[in-house]
């Protein structure tokens, strides 16, 4: 087996040197009759050119020829070659959570910058070493506020993420924590009207996302004081943190958190990212997930330092802040080395790029008749329309042209029949807008297609402030 | 030599600055193509309320600075590919570069997660099939691979033992830790409404039966075991354990934090296990990355497996794979997505590659390094449960506190020989713990030198302890004032006004 270092004669002097005769021997701590004695039904051993060949089979079986639409919460942006060129660098990779600081400083050190360029980014004060992903991270947000609190209500927009609300859904199950939802108004935005008569003085946190789940931005200001005015904090989540580049930090919120997966790392089938979490100095102690400090060495030479340790679940056990004992070093190394490579000039630029892609498609796309653009807000690099038929019959001529054509949302949202969720990031060309935009028109003007239209009985919005106010009574 | 330099700096390599401060205005990292659709005016666009000018304090730096910058941070850290790094209950093996390859492969790394199905069948079969190699290695009969790590997993499957209990009638209220435990344990289990009933370890270190027979009761709701436990020792009252356990109408659940013990040799499903989880960062060959990702899958026997997370990878009698989403019963989703894809890109191939005969041969590999550093280093320190030990081993500092010097004063200084230390001050139960798993990794060679370190060490103990409390000696920094760092914690770094 070509990864274990030792020769048979090895393990023989290794073995007397144990006063064993036998390596079974070494297992007869194990009873017999829970020894396993068969063979697994496993493949291999492979050789290393097999296992290539066994991958790039895999990988053939895959969308790569396609030119694909999707975004809700991972991005694919371009990775320059620095960013895995880097990562490849093994002292990083296969070391361990830097707690030996004094042979981990390379570690500790692009850590502390990972802190910096998010608290930068999102407008906070500090930042936290990264978490799972967004979604964990947004759990963490909101069990963090009810420590800060001690309330134990918490009011989420529809517009999150809604796998997000259904991990946070899972983990607050079994603790006494009441979560209301708030629908969206027709510009595509959370319904500051409800929002307003859900948001109380028992309430936690107020939980929105911007740009939310339907690309639109949130008016983060004008919620922060509405939760401010009920001492409630304000959590702001972001999955698409380029849009940060061009678009107002929300200072004003209590959290930021999200997925930095855009910043570097692959969508990769979904995993891994690289959650992240930001919050103001006075809050600093109630933070989940690792931290790194800055310090001196005993020469008084600058090092850094895992620190506020006492918060962690290795020393403080069932009392910890989270049961998390680690974050996403090498997806954050990722996101620091990209953040640092695209800098002040380049991460604008490619946002603006972002920007302009996703106004030129929703401009054309407008121009088909039938096709909405429904949700008004102002947006960043992704927008819902609705179409004039069944959805999944474009979205199947649109692969008939190797493009994959968005995301349905009516399994996510019954409301939104036939509206699809589309994301137009620097990967996009013009050539595939506009192929895009010629599938759209082709599908509406066929009058076989457009035959199956069918009219939503109210407006999403209604429909959903009708569902809320059932759910609160 | 040092000081024999003058006039001239030393070279940046001994002193990296932060990346901000190599900063300086107009520079750039990286170009973009034209954009082929007319350009927009953000401003315009988002409105006054929206736009932003400019991040402030954010790095402007070209390519090279870039790779240089982060070149010589890598070389202030020691990773597995360094040397030797016996951290106890961490599995430091190699990460075999295959893995790093296949996970970067176009079609895998690129998928977008809601690929149509049919488009994302190549995804979708490795998925499947790490997960079917899981189940044959542990012998549990279902598994969900989207626990994002160990910790997520341990949740996970608490929160699935409570799922079944309310459907039988009663969640109940506690949950079993020995004291012998990860703190991973306890945190978990008190985000999931459970309080941790703590039990007692016997003299041999393992759950004292008379202990648990007293605990376990119709509150309990479960016992956490880690099998092999945190001193290396195998369980061997598993069966009886959990036998007290499913008595009393309770489940068990198994920390796999320490499988790279029994893969191919023992199976957990043969045990009386219901639920556990696995770490593919320490048993697969995972990177650990300088602190993740890692991936936790959860396992569990037939009784559990409606509860599993949403979806579930499925393949049809026609060989296609598919998520299945209709599962009413299951707890509901522990992270958004279906886990770290990546991570299972990487275990299939660490298990491919060694195959059911391999991965025998691994697992006695890893248990003979680990009884070979126990004997040799018995003379020169305490080892506080003598017996035969599985994949690690653990010592007490006890002769060497008598002299002032502790088990993270040996660690420090363990790193002027050249290595990683070992894991300090863990499991809780052995004061002054030297937690040792040298893994299948180590060569003899290798352990010859560690071994001849340590006892070089203890001599050096008996006859210069204030030498040993100083250490380290050559690292880039010397020890770091950790109580300064916490006391007014520097957590960003800001521009100088």
């Amino acid at each position: 087996m070509r990864y274990l270092p030792n020769s048979p004669a090895d393990r023989q002097a290794m073995l007397r040197a144990t006063g064993n005769t036998s390596i079974d021997e070494l297992f007869a701590q194990i009873p017999a009759e829970l020894r396993f004695r068969g063979k697994l039904n496993l493949p291999g051993p492979l050789s290393e050119a097999e296992i290539l060949e066994f991958f790039r089979q895999a990988a053939s079986e895959s969308s790569r020829e396609h030119v694909s639409l999707l975004g809700a919460g991972a991005y694919s942006h371009y990775r320059p070659v620095v960013v895995d060129a880097l990562l490849s660098r093994s002292e990083f990779f296969t070391a361990y959570t830097p707690y030996q600081a004094e042979i981990a400083q390379g570690t500790l050190q692009a850590m502390f910058e990972f802190q910096t360029l998010m608290a930068q980014l999102t407008g906070q004060e500090v930042s936290n070493a990264s978490l799972y992903d967004g979604s964990t991270a947004t759990t963490e947000a909101v069990l963090m506020a009810l420590r800060v609190t001690r309330r134990h209500r918490v009011v989420l927009a529809r517009t999150l993420h809604p796998e997000y609300r259904q991990v946070l859904h899972t983990f607050v199950r079994h603790q006494d924590v009441k979560l209301t939802e708030v629908p969206y108004a027709a510009s595509g935005r959370i319904d500051l009207t409800q929002l307003e008569s859900v948001v109380d003085s028992e309430t936690a946190a107020v939980v929105i996302q911007s740009p939310n789940f339907f690309g639109t931005l949130e008016r983060g200001y004008e919620i922060a004081q509405l939760a401010h005015r009920h001492h409630a904090l304000l959590i702001v989540v972001v999955t698409e943190p380029l849009s940060l580049a061009i678009v107002k930090p929300p200072s004003d919120a209590d959290i930021v958190c999200g997925e930095a997966q855009s910043f570097g790392v692959p969508v990769s089938f979904g995993g891994p990212y690289v959650g992240f979490l930001t919050t103001q100095e006075k809050l600093l102690r109630q933070i989940p997930g690792r931290l790194v400090g800055q310090t001196v060495d005993t020469e008084g030479r600058r090092g850094f330092v895992l620190t506020l340790a006492t918060r962690e679940q290795h020393i403080r056990r069932e009392k910890a802040t989270s049961n998390i004992c680690t974050n996403q070093s090498l997806c954050a190394l990722a996101a620091t080395i990209y953040l640092s490579l695209l800098g002040k000039a380049g991460l604008k630029l490619l946002a603006e790029q972002n920007l302009a892609k996703a106004h030129y498609a929703a401009e054309q796309l407008r121009g088909v008749p039938g096709v909405e653009v429904p949700f008004s807000g102002a947006r960043f690099n992704e927008f819902v329309i609705r179409v004039p038929g069944d959805t999944d019959h474009l979205l199947e001529e649109m692969r008939r042209e190797k493009i994959i054509g968005g995301l349905h949302l009516e399994k996510l949202y019954p409301g939104l029949k036939n509206h699809l969720l589309m994301c137009f990031t620097e990967t996009v060309s013009k050539a595939a807008i506009d192929r895009v935009v010629e599938a759209c028109r082709q599908f509406a003007t066929n009058p076989r297609l457009a035959a199956q239209t069918s009219k939503p009985d109210a407006t999403p919005a209604r429909r959903k402030s009708v569902r809320k106010h059932k759910s609160l009574n | 030599m040092e000081n024999r330099i003058r006039e001239a700096r030393p070279h940046v390599t001994r002193n990296e600055a932060l990346i901000f401060e190599r900063s300086s205005p107009g520079k750039v990292g990286v170009e973009f193509a034209p954009l082929d659709v007319p350009a927009v005016s953000p401003a315009d666009l988002l409105g006054a309320d929206f736009v932003r000018a400019e991040i402030d304090g954010f790095p402007e730096v070209s390519e090279l600075e870039v790779i240089r910058h982060f070149t010589r941070l890598s070389t202030w850290n020691y990773g597995v590919d360094t040397g030797l790094y016996p951290l106890g209950s961490c599995t430091m093996k190699y990460n075999p570069r295959i893995n790093e390859v296949v996970a970067r492969l176009e079609g895998l790394a690129t998928d977008h997660p809601y690929t149509p199905e049919e488009l994302a069948q190549g995804c979708l079969r490795v998925l499947h099939e790490t997960a079917r190699c899981l189940l044959e290695i542990t012998g549990m009969d279902a598994i969900s691979l989207q626990p994002a790590a160990g910790a997520q997993g341990e949740l996970t499957g608490i929160l699935m033992i409570r799922a079944c209990l309310t459907e039988r009638g009663n969640p109940r209220k506690y949950i079993l830790i020995p004291d012998s435990a990860h703190g991973t344990n306890p945190a978990s289990v008190a985000t999931t409404g459970y309080e941790v009933r703590n039990l007692k370890s016997n003299e041999r270190g393992c759950v004292d039966l008379a202990d648990l027979d007293r605990a376990m009761d119709a509150d309990v709701a479960g016992l956490m075991l880690t099998n092999p436990n945190t001193l290396g020792i195998f369980e061997s009252d598993i069966h009886r354990i959990a036998e007290i356990v499913h008595a009393q109408g309770g489940l068990v659940y198994m920390d796999g934090a320490n499988l790279n013990a029994l893969v191919g040799v023992a199976r957990l499903g043969d045990f009386g296990v219901d639920v556990m989880h696995l770490n593919l960062h320490k048993t697969f060959s995972t990177p650990h990355g300088g602190g993740g990702p890692g991936s936790g899958p959860v396992a569990v026997k037939r009784i559990l497996e409606l509860y599993l997370p949403s979806p579930v990878v499925e393949e049809s009698p026609e060989g296609k794979f598919r998520l299945n989403y209709d599962r009413p019963r299951s707890i509901g989703r522990v992270r958004a997505f279906y886990g770290n894809f990546g991570m299972a890109v990487r275990a299939l191939a660490y298990i491919l590659a060694k195959g059911p005969e391999g991965l025998r041969q691994t697992t006695q590999d890893a248990v003979l390094n680990a009884n070979y550093v126990r004997s040799r280093l018995r003379d020169s320190y305490d080892l506080p449960y003598d017996q035969p030990c599985m994949h690690e081993c653990v010592f007490s500092d006890r002769r060497q506190a008598a002299k002032g010097v502790r088990t993270g004063d040996l660690a420090k200084r363990l790193i002027d020989y050249g290595f990683h230390p070992y894991t300090t001050a863990f499991p809780l139960i052995v004061p002054g713990a030297l937690m040792i798993e040298p893994t299948e990794s180590a060569s003899k060679e290798e352990l010859d030198a560690f071994i001849d370190a340590l006892q070089s060490i203890a001599q050096e103990v008996e006859e210069d302890p204030q030498f040993v409390l100083k250490a380290p000696y050559t690292t880039r920094v010397t020890r770091l004032d950790e109580v300064a760092a916490a006391r007014k914690p520097v957590l960003r770094w800001k521009p100088q006004r």
